[in-house]
């Protein structure tokens, strides 16, 4: 059962009021509301002092406080606005992902260590945030994402592994807060069965919850119990799935930002549907025509909808635009940055899985780090005729299905291992190749053997498929000579004949008493080992 | 037993309950003994069933019937221990582990896939110069199957690194001597088939026939033994069916008097 790692959220209360009057210039004694459909959806702390609340009705609420400043909802502009809040946090601390406009979260184990204690990064943090933009934050930090966003709504700091017991005593209600996720049908379900506190839900064995309540709840059952809202198998997404949208002409202009924003999110998803993945995490990321890289993650409570991630583009550029002084942008990237699969929450059936791959990957990134990058490789197989020919080396961290299919320049003369060799695209049939086993020992740069008959003379090739005589002794790098049990071949090979490193020669497997077996090469009029059968 | 020699005791009585309170000194001395090695099960290797799975050949031979996570298996000969090698790894890391070989600039690596081990999942560090030793614990702390050749180590770099697998849960696989391994496979040649000793043999090198032989920790001192193909017919590991199947599992000593 893993802990979430201890997260700090800073939450802005009545975000959309709070943008919304700053765009109307509005002063903060005066009560305001943004309302939708004839509802009021966040209203600012004067107002609610009158008596408004949210879910009134518009004529209710202006009964209520007769002086209310109605105003319309425009999720564009509270991203806009929110804007300055994320940068007077970054440049504090690292990490910050948007949770929606109004409400960030970070890790805090890095700020924590670097002011002093998690309150003191808080603290620090909120005084940040109303100095530089002006904006009045409350700060919670908790284990997960779910507990601190809701200490942050109390402006607590829950100390380490009480989150659970935070949680206990919270109203079922809490689960049906975020605006994105509608569990109300849950929530009212849960108070009808008089579980009333996230820990009598907490307290329900989960696999009951499955069965009774479906998926939906198994993820709220998690939060409740203070754990991890996703199953704990997370993969890092393959780079493939990232969608680039060059902008020709660079876009400058909101309304065209919204377009690109569009149809660059329904290529995303429609990457990610062909992978039988969704993203709970997006990386948005720009490029300026002076230059300059912009990314901002975003992370999402729940997979994200086509709409969903447009929008957030749409909102990420727009503030980019807005801000000013960064010039138009000229490149798009998505990058799905955390992903889950489709079915949005299957518990992992089989543990951990890929959890080793990253484990093997971090251990030889290290090797790298302490022999250079190119002294860790893997192997890909290529076409090719010789046992050496047939492997490419790839470092560690390149792409190896890139490297299977490239097709390097000649390089010069030395057959060298995979470097100095040409290797074309490998489609099964190489006639001429080695059948099974190949040689399980192949030297970097073969060595030269003497293979000699009964008189002690050297072996040469007659025709490329015709010894001079019976080879009898064979001494390989200038060794002792032992006597030869048997041979097969040779067989001719001639490839690449209009290169000027192309080979004509011929092979021979020589069997020695010993029981040693050797690949041997003949290369004008000289034998070489090209393999040993270890 | 204990209660069994108490039972009598209390019939025949006099004599006999000297028997019985030795009976329950030896029992006393036993739970002592039981306590004693109470606290030492995690240091033991493989003691979490966590065994890593051979081709069924090598996992008739080998104890607990593949490689124990956290041991050392030595792999020596002056023929066949590349093989040897590789068949060890394939299965495991067709099965999804990782493996490591250090200080092997020429391995086969088209050998290696005809043995069956996965090359995306196989990585090579051929020149690890003076790093060896840093470079072998670093692998181990990542990647399930390392093998390491090169030179030979000192023996406090031996124990460090024997040290570190078995924290990690790794399997280290020394190709060369290595004092001190749970585990030491010496392959023996047998014989290769498909060409010919006279002259004019139209075959071509097919199977080779070995002897793999076990000795170390959890084995009779005599150690075992099994006649294996490898390679077998297209690479990989197997059976050697012609060779005497009822070899496995019996003492050298008897096999060969036999």
């Amino acid at each position: 059962m893993t802990v979430p790692v201890r997260v700090l959220a800073l939450w802005s209360p009545d975000w959309p009021v709070t943008a919304a009057a700053r765009a109307a210039h509005l002063t903060p004694d005066r009560p305001a509301a943004v309302v939708v459909a004839n509802r009021v959806l966040a209203c600012s702390a004067v107002a609610r002092a009158a008596g408004v609340r949210r879910g009134l009705r518009r004529r209710e609420a202006q009964a209520r406080c007769p002086e209310l400043v109605v105003l319309a909802r425009d999720a564009d502009r509270d991203a806009r606005m929110f804007e300055p809040v994320v940068e007077a946090v970054e440049e504090l601390a690292p990490g910050v992902e948007v949770i929606r406009p109004g409400l960030l979260a970070l890790p805090v184990q890095g700020p924590a260590g670097y002011f002093g204690g998690e309150l003191a990064a808080a603290e620090r943090l909120v005084d940040q945030v109303a100095g530089r933009a002006g904006v009045e934050c409350q700060a919670g930090i908790a284990e997960g994402l779910f507990a601190a966003v809701l200490a942050a709504r109390r402006g607590v700091a829950v100390a380490p592994g009480d989150t659970p017991a935070f949680l206990a005593p919270l109203e079922v209600e809490e689960l049906d807060r975020e605006p994105e996720v509608d569990r109300s049908e849950l929530v009212g379900l849960l108070s009808r069965l008089g579980l009333r506190s996230l820990g009598a839900f907490g307290a329900l064995a989960a696999g009951d919850v499955a069965s009774r309540f479906g998926a939906d709840a198994v993820l709220a059952h998690r939060l409740a119990r203070g754990l991890d809202p996703r199953p704990p198998v997370r993969r890092w997404p393959p780079a493939e799935l990232a969608v680039e949208l060059e902008l020709d002409p660079p876009v400058d202009r909101v309304d065209a930002a919204a377009f690109a924003a569009r149809t660059l999110a329904q290529r995303l998803h429609g990457v990610l549907a062909a992978h039988g993945l969704s993203c709970t995490r997006l990386g948005v990321g720009a490029r300026t025509t002076s230059g300059e890289e912009l990314h901002r993650v975003w992370r999402c409570a729940e997979p994200l909808t086509p709409s969903g991630t447009a929008d957030r583009v749409r909102w990420q550029l727009d503030s980019w635009l807005v801000r000013g002084g960064r010039g138009a942008v000229d490149r798009l990237q998505l990058v799905p940055e955390e992903t889950v699969g489709a079915g949005a929450l299957q518990l992992g059936l089989w543990g951990d899985v890929g959890e080793a791959d990253e484990r093997a990957g971090r251990a030889l990134v290290r090797v790298q780090a302490l022999l250079g990058p190119e002294a860790v490789v893997t192997a890909v197989l290529t076409g090719g005729r010789e046992p050496a020919e047939r492997v490419r080396l790839v470092p560690w961290g390149d792409d190896r299905d890139e490297a299977a299919s490239r097709v390097p320049a000649a390089s010069g003369g030395e057959a060298g291992r995979a470097s100095g060799s040409p290797v074309r695209e490998p489609p099964p049939p190489w006639p001429g190749r080695l059948p099974a086993p190949s040689p399980a020992v192949v030297p970097p740069d073969p060595l030269p053997a003497d293979l000699c008959d009964a008189a002690g003379d050297p072996v040469h090739l007659a025709t490329p498929d015709l010894l001079t005589a019976a080879p009898r002794t064979l001494a390989v790098d200038g060794g002792p000579p032992r006597d030869v049990h048997g041979w097969a071949g040779p067989w001719p090979v001639a490839q690449r004949w209009w290169a000027p490193d192309g080979m004509a020669g011929s092979r021979l497997q020589v069997l020695r008493a010993d029981g040693a077996a050797f690949l041997l090469f003949a290369r004008a009029g000289r034998w070489e080992v090209a393999g040993v059968y270890d | 037993m204990g209660e069994g020699a108490a039972a009598t005791g209390s019939v025949v009585g006099g004599e006999a309950d000297t028997a019985h309170r030795l009976a329950t000194a030896r029992g006393l001395l036993r739970r002592l003994e039981d306590r004693a090695a109470g606290p030492r099960p995690a240091a033991e290797p493989g003691a979490d069933g966590r065994v890593l799975p051979v081709g069924a050949p090598l996992a008739t031979l080998l104890p607990g019937g593949g490689l124990r996570r956290g041991t050392t298996v030595a792999v020596t000969g002056t023929v066949g221990a590349t093989s040897l090698v590789l068949a060890l790894l394939a299965e495991a890391s067709d099965g999804g582990a990782w493996a490591g070989v250090i200080g092997r600039p020429d391995l086969g690596l088209v050998a290696a896939a005809e043995a069956g081990v996965a090359l995306e999942r196989l990585a090579l560090v051929p020149y690890p110069g003076a790093d060896l030793v840093a470079v072998t614990a670093a692998l181990l702390d990542g990647l399930d199957l390392v093998v390491v050749a090169g030179r030979v180590l000192h023996s406090s770099d031996r124990a460090r690194l024997a040290a570190r697998a078995r924290q990690r849960g790794a399997v280290l696989l020394p190709l060369g001597p290595w004092p001190g391994a749970d585990l030491e496979l010496t392959c023996e040649q047998g014989g290769w088939r498909g060409v010919g000793a006279g002259s004019g043999d139209v075959g071509r090198l097919r199977t080779r026939r070995v002897c793999v032989r076990l000795r170390g920790r959890g084995v009779a001192p005599a150690g075992r033994s099994a006649r294996l193909l490898l390679p077998g017919v297209a690479g990989r590991l197997a059976v050697d069916v012609e060779g005497d199947a009822s070899a496995v599992d019996r003492p050298i000593a008897d096999r060969e008097a036999g």
